[in-house]
């Protein structure tokens, strides 16, 4: 699947295309196919986005976005060696879905 | 050290305010991301993979106590409680928001501080020895041009933009602190035999994807003639570059392409041209400048006496300690290298407890190094233990400077767009990996620089081993390189063979450090027996 | 918005310009187009027929016209030097110092960022092809260097 990513222009903060608007969580990202473009043009034009790509994901087993890429991944995560600063401080297990 | 006057203060206000606009027309829309890039890199600040970053200049990585607390207070309110010290003096955030990109800015200038060409094809923050002005071996403090330097070459019109980064370094010693050679352009203050001061001149060094070692250029340049001699070279750097491909358009692809003598002959050349125009400053302004780094007062009669009856002080005085040119006094070295933490990075709290040491002990006076540590240059010896106490308590106080866990590393993957693999992990579990204090003592002087991609900000081309991470089919992977240094010898390091995985390559350091420990003669640190035996005789150890 | 922005007072040169190779061969040719490798230094023998020289920025990151203008002016030359294709607004101030003066960008600048942009410095730091003094000379206002 293709989902897409970018950052937010104001905050900086990393964000993922969840079909309506931007959400912070990769787990909210959507397929897009081949409209990603379209909908980078679209938000880069309204000044939502800075830097937005598009990049290849495959469903998790939780059936959640997982990007295929260890970039993506951090990314999605935050900084591996301050989980305590991740979106996901408490979740343990969270490091080895980035690696 | 410098304190701006009127003009200092109403530049970089006026950068200040020309940011703020330049920010809001990128907010409303009135700038594209591609015109607005080259503006916020002008002024440090990077789109990274979490957030924006600041890179904040620490001019010849000098400052005091008010600046450092600033740094904390900015940590606290801009960002998440903590910075970064990079490999060329700065400091830099991590998580800044451009919507208040200019107010920090503001704050900074506040403190006489700023971030002007902190990244971005400019001229960057001049960088130099950190025990200026302390030194027992120094000529004279090297500071004073330091400024200067940064005076002449902030807002240079002509070179608005250069066809890639400019990094300069100036020191005074023989002894190099500086990694000299590894810069575009250096300058070591020397002595003539006609007793008169100048500038030994190095250019077209440099890391990156193709590193390159300096070449001296002159051997005597007069001081007052600085100004003509970097417009000079400049300006052959900046018409002549290639512009089509931006790997190979910093100045040291242009040196090795048109060759020393060539290069030489073409600066020389404009160097009389620039001459005839007058432009240099004068030896008035270097005065004027120069009063500002006057010794502080030292206190004479003081003791020489350390009490270390307790070992872990004596230990940490025994590494972190270096002669100072005053009697009574050490310049200390403050480790920012704890056993498994990650390299460079401070907490606020941490940096408001250095801001306080520094004034009640160190004369006001903070330096940060290149290998991402922190330095209070004048210390009382009969104050050490007060200091090393105030440390200790504060998780600082780490006897490691130059051993195997004073590693430098870059951000890598962690946080920085660029890389390819993670440098701080491997960083820590090395740092882990040799924690037991009398195993660092053994093997000694030991300098490991990790970068997670090859644009080498972790300096493994100069590093006695290299860690350099790399892409390999979308995982990690690392090669090793041997040999490396940033001293008065300045070579390149070189690629042991296949690279490993993360653990694997932890593995392979520990293999080579085993194998010096055999191998090596009475004396001998890393970097000697290397250079005595060769990239062969460590072949077999790691590879087996 | 304006096309073109002009500093200068005398008649605007009315002539195309031509490339630097065609324009040392063309003896009564008046403006000359700079690419950004050429070598304004092969002007020097023409510079007193010279009366526009067009530089041109391929991208505003390609800063070889910085120095084409300044040396220009070291050269003595004193007729219009114009900037022309992918220049920034925020460039201008520098441009202006390193001699340009008259602009022609590919997008038109906005009139308010142009003065925002020019009267953004109150001090220069150094010398260049314009009569603005450095601030160390403001700092010892006795003194002449050199």
């Amino acid at each position: 699947m293709k989902i897409l990513t970018g950052n937010d222009l104001k905050n900086g903060r990393v964000i993922w295309w969840d079909g309506q608007g931007w959400s912070f969580h990769v787990e909210d990202a959507v397929d897009v196919g081949d409209q990603g473009e379209t909908i980078l043009k679209q938000e880069d034009a309204a000044c939502r986005v800075n830097g937005g790509y598009a990049l290849d994901a495959e469903l998790d087993a939780q059936g959640k976005p997982r990007p295929a890429h260890i970039k993506d991944r951090v990314r999605a995560y935050g900084p591996t060696v301050r989980p305590d600063l991740t979106l996901k401080p408490a979740d343990p297990n969270a490091g080895t879905w980035v690696i | 050290m410098y304190k701006y006057d009127q003009y200092d203060r109403a530049m970089v206000q006026a950068r200040v305010e020309e940011f703020r606009d330049q920010a809001r027309r990128r907010i409303e829309g009135k700038l594209t991301d591609d015109q607005f890039k080259p503006l916020r890199l002008k002024n440090g600040l990077y789109l990274q993979l979490h957030a924006y970053m600041l890179r904040v200049a620490i001019p010849y990585g000098t400052f005091n106590g008010a600046q450092m607390r600033k740094l904390a207070h900015i940590a606290r309110v801009y960002d998440r409680g903590y910075g970064h010290f990079t490999t060329r003096q700065n400091i830099q955030y991590n998580w800044i928001k451009l919507e208040e990109a200019a107010d920090l800015l503001g704050e900074l200038a506040d403190v006489e501080m700023h971030a002007i060409q902190t990244s971005g094809e400019s001229i960057r923050n001049v960088s130099a020895d950190q025990y200026a002005g302390a030194a027992a071996d120094e000529i004279l403090d090297p500071r004073p041009w330091a400024e200067m330097i940064r005076q002449m070459t902030n807002f240079m019109p002509e070179f608005s933009y250069l066809p890639r980064k400019f990094k300069i370094a100036v020191i005074a010693s023989p002894i190099d602190r500086a990694a000299l050679r590894w810069h575009d352009f250096a300058l070591r203050i020397v002595k003539n035999d006609a007793g008169e001061i100048g500038f030994e001149v190095y250019a077209g060094g440099g890391m990156g994807r193709t590193p390159f070692i300096a070449y001296k250029i002159r051997e005597f340049l007069p001081t007052g003639q600085i100004l003509s001699y970097m417009q000079a070279v400049l300006r052959t750097w900046n018409r002549n570059a290639r512009r089509d491909n931006i790997h190979k358009q910093r100045m040291k692809i242009l040196v090795h392409e048109l060759g020393e003598d060539e290069f030489r002959r073409q600066v020389e050349e404009e160097f009389q041209h620039f001459l005839t125009l007058h432009q240099d400053f004068p030896q008035a302004e270097y005065d004027r400048i120069a009063a500002y780094f006057a010794p502080p007062a030292f206190e004479t009669g003081l003791s020489e006496e350390i009490d270390r009856s307790d070992p872990d002080f004596a230990l940490w005085v025994d590494r972190q300690t270096v002669a100072h040119k005053a009697p009574g006094y050490a310049i200390v070295n403050i480790s920012l290298k704890p056993i498994g933490q990650i390299p460079g990075d401070i907490s606020a709290d941490q940096m408001d407890l250095v801001a306080d040491l520094a004034e009640r002990y160190s004369f006001d006076d903070i330096r940060a190094t290149h290998a991402q540590n922190l330095v209070l240059p004048h210390v009382r010896k009969q104050d050490l233990h007060a200091v090393w106490t105030a440390l200790h308590e504060a998780g600082l106080g780490e006897a490691n400077l130059d051993l195997v866990t004073d590693i430098i590393a870059c951000p890598g993957l962690d946080y920085c767009s660029l890389a390819n693999a993670r440098s701080i992990p491997v960083a820590q579990k090395i740092s882990e990996r040799f924690a037991d204090p009398a195993r660092q003592q053994d093997v000694g002087e030991l300098k490991i620089k990790i970068s997670g991609c090859i644009n080498a900000c972790g300096h493994h081309h100069a590093g006695n081993i290299g860690i350099l991470g790399v892409d390999r089919k979308g995982t990690e992977s690392y090669q090793l390189l041997l040999g490396g240094s940033g001293d008065e010898v300045t070579t390149q390091a070189k690629i042991t063979g296949p690279g490993f995985d993360e653990a694997g390559v932890v593995d392979a350091l520990e293999r080579a450090v085993e194998r010096y420990r055999e191998i090596r003669e009475p004396g001998e640190k890393f970097i000697d027996t290397y250079r005595r035996v060769g990239m062969d005789g460590f072949k077999e150890a790691i590879y087996g | 918005m304006a096309d073109v922005l002009r500093f200068r007072d005398d008649p605007v040169p009315d002539e195309p310009a031509v490339s630097l190779d065609a324009f040392l061969d063309q003896t009564n040719a008046a403006s000359v187009r700079i690419e950004a490798g050429d070598d304004v230094r092969r002007l020097a023998p023409v510079l007193d027929r010279t009366k526009l020289v067009e530089v041109d920025f391929p991208k505003f990151r390609d800063g070889r016209g910085f120095s084409s203008a300044r040396v220009l002016r070291e050269m003595g030359y004193t007729g219009e030097i114009k900037a022309t294709g992918d220049v920034l607004v925020d460039l201008l101030f520098f441009m202006r110092r390193c001699g340009f003066d008259s602009f022609a960008p590919d997008v038109p600048f906005d009139m308010d960022d142009v003065n925002a942009t020019l009267s953004r410095y109150p001090y220069v730091y150094q010398p260049a092809a314009d009569a603005a003094v450095p601030i160390w000379q403001l700092r010892h206002p006795d003194l002449v260097n050199g």
